[in-house]
């Protein structure tokens, strides 16, 4: 187990090399440079400009001073917002996108699956029917038309909770976030524990559970719960990568000071180090997730061997 | 064919002429600007049906120009990606060994960077609102499922006899793939390739409201959306009506892909 889970580990690294290159690469072939503005500046000055970034370097120079400061946890000074480093922008709004997508993906997991097991055990109920046909409208509805909506009816109409920007400390501002995006991840988490609920509830072992006389909620807790949770806890990794993606659109639609709106504003201002920056974090965070998943389910499934 | 199905055709048919005929059915352009109606409600009397944004365009006509451009689009994007998608996936699966192994590797690798990311990466490459470098950027991480699906397919395929007869009897490897496997493994993907159309959808507008996607003068959904949210408190009807339009579209497509799915997992297809 140890020794998988430091395979795993050091597996991540050739991942995180090709994410880094690519996005190194294809981000410099783009037409037009963060210092272009409506006014070309003096080329004196542009030539200054550019080297004290060190862009007036061959393409395979800069990369390597890339990796080299990477390797020291530098990731550069940003080229927009003078005097920060990208270290310094991302620890600012880093703690913020994580408490959000942290809380959202805990929501949804711990409402989804309760749910969804319910569905598949009351499953010709018109209550299990009706919940299964909102869980797809909630897995189709995207962030940003979810996100304007709760703001209108519970910020505006029904002002219940804060919205528009964030005060440290005050958790009425995030509440409508949280529910944003956990929405459509708990919808399909749903939908999948109520899938691979009942065929488990079909199998010949749950049958034999019953007929022993146990009572039908120590069969579903502890005896049906554990195997249908495989394919949820499979889901988890493109989960938290789905939290991190809503995060970009949530942040912009509550105007929360986060992390995301950097990778968006970086990507308009071909802020190159920013860009690159938010990708390892968020690529960091994607990947480790998957790993502590792939590890979940091997204490879920014993068949699954960690070797 | 369910009733359900049938419905989400219809309303599929219905939006789509709409979209196709507005410039005819309604007096208004796209850019036409109505300076005594700025910010109106929907009404009858100015042939606004669905109102009009902060400077006086016609939202009916704007949202269905949106419409158009997302349709369009999500159907190019997936082909792009349906075509990629199905010859890595023939290929790597037919050809097995370290080929297979090193191009499934590589689709695992990017499987595992985030989508949004890639698609951002190449969104700030390409020139900025053009709408051909949208559809590229999108189909070409659209593939990814589709290849591995396809791969899947053809392992199987593969140990069959026609295909052994068809390598017995000599027949070169790229016919045998475009005659024997490609027409095999067609009802899977166009199954899945409609399930793709509403995620391409949902991507193009989820750029456009960031503002990586599509520019003005040119509307789309995610751009319709993002600037009635910023007007939501005073004109709901900005926000609301190319939010409903996103979601029939998005509703609907998942559903008709859904119900393919599931024929075609339950082998009667």
């Amino acid at each position: 187990m140890l020794a998988y889970t430091l395979r795993r580990i050091v597996g991540l690294v050739p991942t995180l090399f090709v994410l880094v290159t690519l996005a190194f690469f294809i981000i410099r072939l783009a037409p037009g440079g963060p210092f272009d503005q409506e006014q070309a500046l003096a080329p004196a000055i542009r030539a200054n400009l550019d080297a004290a970034y060190g862009l007036d370097q061959p393409l395979p120079v800069q990369y390597g001073r890339y990796l080299g400061a990477l390797l020291r946890g530098d990731l550069g000074p940003s080229f927009r917002f003078k005097d920060f480093s990208v270290n310094e922008l991302i620890a600012s709004g880093l703690p913020l996108s994580l408490t959000t997508g942290l809380a959202a993906a805990a929501l949804a997991f711990l409402v989804g699956v309760p749910l969804g097991a319910w569905a598949a055990w009351r499953a010709r109920s018109r209550g299990a029917r009706l919940l299964m046909n909102l869980s797809l409208l909630g897995v189709v509805l995207p962030a940003f038309v979810v996100g304007p909506l709760l703001a209108l009816l519970f910020g505006i109409y029904w002002p219940v909770f804060r919205i528009g920007g964030y005060e440290p400390g005050n958790p009425s501002f995030l509440v409508l976030p949280v529910i944003t995006l956990a929405l459509p991840v708990g919808a399909y988490v749903a939908r999948l524990t109520r899938d691979s609920m009942s065929e488990v509830l079909a199998m010949p072992f749950i049958r034999t559970a019953r007929a022993k006389g146990l009572s039908s909620r120590r069969v579903l807790v502890h005896h049906a719960l554990r195997p249908a949770l495989i394919p949820v806890v499979s889901y988890l990794g493109p989960a938290i990568a789905f939290v991190v993606t809503g995060s970009l659109v949530v942040e912009t639609v509550f105007g929360l000071p986060g992390s995301g709106r950097f990778l968006v504003q970086g990507a308009i201002d071909r802020d190159y180090p920013l860009v690159m920056g938010m990708i390892l974090v968020y690529g960091v965070f994607t990947l480790v997730c998957n790993l502590v998943a792939d590890l979940l389910y091997g204490w879920l499934d014993p068949r699954v061997r960690l070797t | 064919m369910s009733a359900g199905v049938r419905a989400t055709l219809i309303v599929l048919a219905v939006l789509a002429a709409l979209a196709l005929a507005a410039p005819w059915i309604s007096p208004w352009t796209p850019d036409a600007l109505d300076w005594d109606n700025l910010a109106a409600p929907p009404q009858w009397a100015q042939a606004h049906w669905l109102g009009t944004d902060r400077l006086g365009r016609d939202l009916f006509v704007r949202g269905m120009q949106a419409l158009r451009i997302s349709l369009t689009l999500g159907l190019l994007a997936t082909l792009v990606s349906v075509c990629i998608g199905v010859t890595w996936g023939a290929v790597a699966g037919f050809v097995g060994g370290r080929i297979d192994a090193a191009m499934m590797r590589f689709v695992d690798i990017v499987y595992a960077l985030p989508y949004v990311f890639i698609v951002i990466i190449l969104s700030t490459m390409l020139p900025r609102g053009s709408l051909a470098a949208l559809f590229i950027a999108i189909g070409a991480v659209g593939w990814l499922t589709m290849a591995r699906i396809v791969r899947g397919q053809t392992l199987s395929l593969r140990q069959r006899e026609f295909v052994t007869a068809a390598i017995a009897c000599g027949v070169r490897t790229p016919a045998i793939l475009w005659r024997h496997i490609v027409p095999n493994v067609a009802t899977t993907v166009i199954a899945y390739a409609t399930l793709t159309i509403p995620q391409v959808i949902l991507f193009e507008s989820f750029l456009s409201f960031l503002g990586l996607g599509v520019q003005e003068p040119v509307a789309s959904l995610g751009s319709l959306i993002n600037e009635g949210a910023q007007e939501m408190e005073t004109s709901p009807w900005m926000l609301l009506v190319p939010a409903t339009l996103l979601v029939t579209v998005l509703v609907a497509l998942s559903v008709l892909g859904d119900s393919l799915r599931t024929r075609v997992k339950n082998g009667n297809g």
